[in-house]
């Protein structure tokens, strides 16, 4: 009678952990890994030592010293007394200002240059091929440098606006200045804010107008439920919809929650439009654009829209033909073949390179160097610096707040690519 | 009426119409006016819209242009020309800006007794893409392309010749030690092939080349990085980092594929830091903070901080670019590889990886043409790229006050370089599409 037994293990030998593929793994790991401790180790040594002999230490305390220096833009409270942690603050709502604008009006100019790129009209199509190969193969930055030329150089002084028979006027019936000093827009202010009021510097004839925090959160809020009210009226639309079969007219329902709201909270605030007029010598109220946050929202707009065309064409070509014509043949009309047929399939390949592109305009917005935005990089990455001398935690803050945007924008894509990818079966 | 059939029609015609030519509205240019410009209300406001902003911009640039002045040594000058015709200063281009300084335009400071080493050198560099770039070309000039990147270092920066050499003699070590090695142990001879050259570039290398350039002393001039500039520096940091870039990509993007959870995860945190951050960051921490990371006293080449900063970057986004392409192929053609019994790397090299690197030619060329315009950026670290030199030209007094002449050569140069890549990359595409034909 024979017992089944175990094969003989075999004794483990060293040679196993090269020639052996379930051992190699981990034989090859461990070394890569030691070559990378040790590497780190290397610089950080390196570093350690090269701190010490400058005499400098690694904190982050200077965040907190005063920054000493004047900020020309600023969408928060600051003066040159407040910390350089709130420079830097500054500074990072410049970059997501000029990010925010620049992804909105790429994206718009991107899909109009795209749409009319595909278009059968040679013209049309041979110009927007223009802009896009155009833009595509200059660096952005001689554009930010150009569009920043044209506009102070080229553009008229205030004082041209001035006298009987000026050399140059207002555009838009007398609401906006274009200048050599950045262009002057209108602003809204209002008569009764929860603020307090102050007069417009001093001038016959206008009223006391002021902008305060609390009114805007209010028109805010008004808004905000307004949006949440006609969510509302839609889902009882889809319900009875579902229900009957038919589906309530309700556009007006919705219009009229928009407008009527917002209507009443601005009449209560006298909400009034406060038009930019000369004063001394250079124009004074309304909102001023300065020109360096114009040319670079100018360049990154016209250059990233020349990329966001490109992949818009790709994402309707990408939709074969036969779906747009089975759509016909089932009857439907060409906006809502567009709506249901064409568009879903086409924004499942737009996207993802789509907000790979709002990723690079976030990024290159630190192009704000060549015009003297105040952007992060100028602040933080900048003039702290300079100041403090702590180039490390300078950089590494800086850094790291890039590579945070990143991953924010990277798992907003990744959220989007989970929901729309393609369920086969 | 005919005799012929008298009651039963009226009428009948009896012989064919000639042929006659088609309505003028259905042939010819008006048709084609019909069908591509007027087709709709919205096409015909589109074309007239066009048409507008066509003849505005040409209406508006045309002449500027055309009045151009291109023998003029100052702007002055330049616009006492244009007076003399009658004209204001802004109504005529002053393009001999360009005549009178294009030469620091394209080569920097780099001394001009010596211009024709960065023409031989952009020469040399054609000759050696050449095989790699068309396959129609005899396969032994790759033996050229090798050789390529020593004579191009030889010829920008001269220095004697011997350094390079030693450089070339150190693969040759290496190569010696494979084939010697490998046969007594195949892993002696890859350990041997790796260590081995390292050691003669580390310790025998510099003596060697030292005693000979005490001895034999030849070569050329030697040219420090700082006297480049303009178009040689952005060409040369361009095709560095493109070169070097691409090999380093794909290693990282086999890397991510990896099933080795240390390797993948390091190179995914390598790549997402990378691409993270802009690259005017990363030329700022290569100017600023790099000394911190090195021994105490090391003190390298600026240009050479750049490169490497710029070649880790661009991999950074290739490997990505050729991760897509991996990620592209059906799982069939790896389990192909492996059921062929094929080991890693040569069912990488033979099947994997020229599949996925042809899905991802037109990624890769974008990623260079990116790269070639980040070139600019140095500018902002103190290197004279073409912009930066356009700074330098308006500042000084002969040409004080000139803009757009400037921006507009240099945009020029860019989209040709930048425009026959992409030109490139869609034959490329072209020739390799095997399927659908």
């Amino acid at each position: 009678m024979s017992t089944l037994t175990d094969p003989p293990k075999p004794a483990f030998r060293l040679s196993q952990l090269i020639y052996d593929t379930r051992y190699r793994s981990i034989t090859i790991q461990l070394v890569a890994l030691l070559l990378m401790v040790l590497g780190i180790g290397w610089l950080v040594n390196n570093t350690v030592q090269n701190l010490a002999a400058l005499g400098k230490d690694f904190n982050f305390g200077f965040l907190d010293n005063s920054a000493g220096y004047d900020i020309n833009q600023r969408l928060i409270d600051y003066n040159s007394q407040m910390s350089h942690g709130r420079a830097a603050m500054v500074g990072i709502l410049n970059t997501l200002l000029v990010a925010f604008l620049g992804c909105v009006t790429a994206t718009v100019i991107g899909v109009i240059a795209g749409v009319l790129r595909l278009s059968k009209n040679w013209v049309v199509s041979r110009l927007m091929a223009v802009y896009v190969e155009g833009f595509r193969n200059i660096p952005l930055l001689l554009w930010i440098i150009l569009i920043f030329s044209i506009m102070s150089e080229s553009m008229p002084q205030p004082k041209d606006f001035r006298g009987a028979e000026p050399a140059a006027s207002m555009i838009f019936s007398d609401h906006v200045a274009v200048t050599n000093r950045g262009i002057w827009i209108p602003r809204l202010g209002f008569t009764n804010s929860l603020s307090g009021n102050e007069a417009v510097a001093s001038v016959e004839g206008l009223p006391a107008v002021a902008t305060g925090g609390a009114d805007w959160a209010l028109i805010g809020v008004t808004l905000l439920i307004s949006i949440i009210a006609i969510g509302f009226v839609r889902t009882r639309a889809s319900q009875l919809q579902e229900a009957t079969g038919n589906r309530p007219t309700t556009w007006y329902l919705q219009l009229g929650l928009l407008v009527i709201p917002f209507v009443i909270v601005a009449l209560f605030l006298g909400m009034t439009v406060v038009t930019p007029f000369l004063k001394g010598f250079n124009f004074t109220e309304g909102t001023h654009l300065r020109n360096s946050l114009i040319a670079l929202w100018i360049a990154l707009s016209l250059y990233t829209g020349a990329f966001i065309a490109e992949i818009v064409r790709a994402g309707i070509l990408a939709v074969s033909k036969g779906q747009s014509e089975a759509a016909f043949a089932l009857g439907m009309r060409p906006n809502r073949t567009m709506n249901l047929v064409i568009l879903p399939q086409a924004m499942r390949v737009i996207v993802p390179p789509l907000i790979s592109q709002y990723l690079n305009l976030a990024k290159n917005s630190s192009l704000a160097i060549a015009v003297g935005y105040m952007d992060v990089r100028a602040t933080l990455g900048g003039i702290t610096i300079n100041q403090t001398g702590r180039e490390l935690e300078g950089m590494l803050l800086l850094g790291g707040f890039y590579l945070l945007l990143s991953l924010l924008i990277s798992s907003v894509m990744n959220y989007f690519n989970n929901r729309t990818q393609l369920r086969e079966r | 009426m005919s005799d012929t059939n008298t009651h039963a029609v009226s009428y009948v015609r009896e012989s064919m119409l000639a042929e006659s030519a088609p309505p003028s509205t259905e042939t010819g240019t008006i048709k084609w006016m019909r069908e591509n410009l007027f087709s709709s209300v919205l096409n015909s406001v589109l074309t007239i819209l066009s048409i507008l902003v066509v003849y505005w911009a040409v209406s508006k640039i045309g002449p500027w242009f055309w009045n151009s002045v291109w023998d003029a040594g100052s702007l002055t000058e330049c616009r006492e020309i244009l007076a003399a015709q009658g004209m204001g200063g802004h109504d005529g281009a002053c393009f001999g800006v360009i005549k009178d300084r294009w030469q620091q335009l394209i080569f920097g400071f780099y001394p001009s007794e010596y211009y024709w080493r960065p023409v031989l050198a952009l020469l040399v560099f054609f000759v050696g893409i050449t095989p790699v770039l068309f396959d129609s070309v005899p396969r032994k000039m790759l033996i050229l392309t090798i050789l390529t990147p020593f004579v191009m270092y030889l010829l920008l920066w001269g220095g004697a010749i011997w350094l390079p050499l030693m450089v070339v003699a150190g693969f040759g070590v290496g190569y010696l030690a494979m084939k010697f090695l490998s046969p007594v142990n195949g892993l002696l001879g890859t350990i041997g092939a790796i260590i081995l050259p390292l050691i003669f570039w580390l310790y025998l290398a510099g003596p060697i080349a030292d005693w000979l350039t005490f001895y034999a002393p030849i070569g050329f001039e030697f040219v420090p990085s700082k006297s480049f500039g303009g178009f040689t520096l952005s060409l040369v940091i361009g095709i560095v980092a493109i070169i070097l870039s691409l090999p380093l990509g794909i290693l990282l993007a086999l890397a991510r594929q990896s099933n080795l959870p240390i390797i993948k995860y390091s190179a995914v945190t390598f790549i997402e830091v990378i691409r993270g951050v802009p690259l005017i960051v990363w030329l700022f921490t290569a100017s600023l903070l790099l000394n911190y990371f090195l021994p105490p006293g090391t003190n390298f080449d600026l240009m050479l901080r750049v490169i490497i900063m710029v070649t880790l970057f661009s991999a950074a986004y290739i490997a990505e670019v050729v991760r897509g392409g991996l990620a592209a192929l059906p799982k069939g053609q790896y389990e192909g590889g492996d059921s062929l019994g094929l080991s890693y790397w040569q069912s990488m090299q033979l099947i994997v990886l020229p599949q996925a690197l042809k899905i991802s030619i037109p990624g890769i060329v974008n990623t260079f043409i990116g790269l070639f315009k980040d070139t600019t950026l140095v500018v902002f670290i103190g290197l004279f790229d073409p912009i930066g030199l356009a700074g330098a030209i308006r500042a000084s007094t002969d040409w004080n006050g000139i803009y757009w002449e400037l921006f507009i050569f240099i945009g020029v140069m860019f989209f040709i370089f930048c425009f026959s890549m992409g030109r490139y990359s869609l034959y490329l595409e072209n020739k390799l599409q095997r399927e659908h034909r």
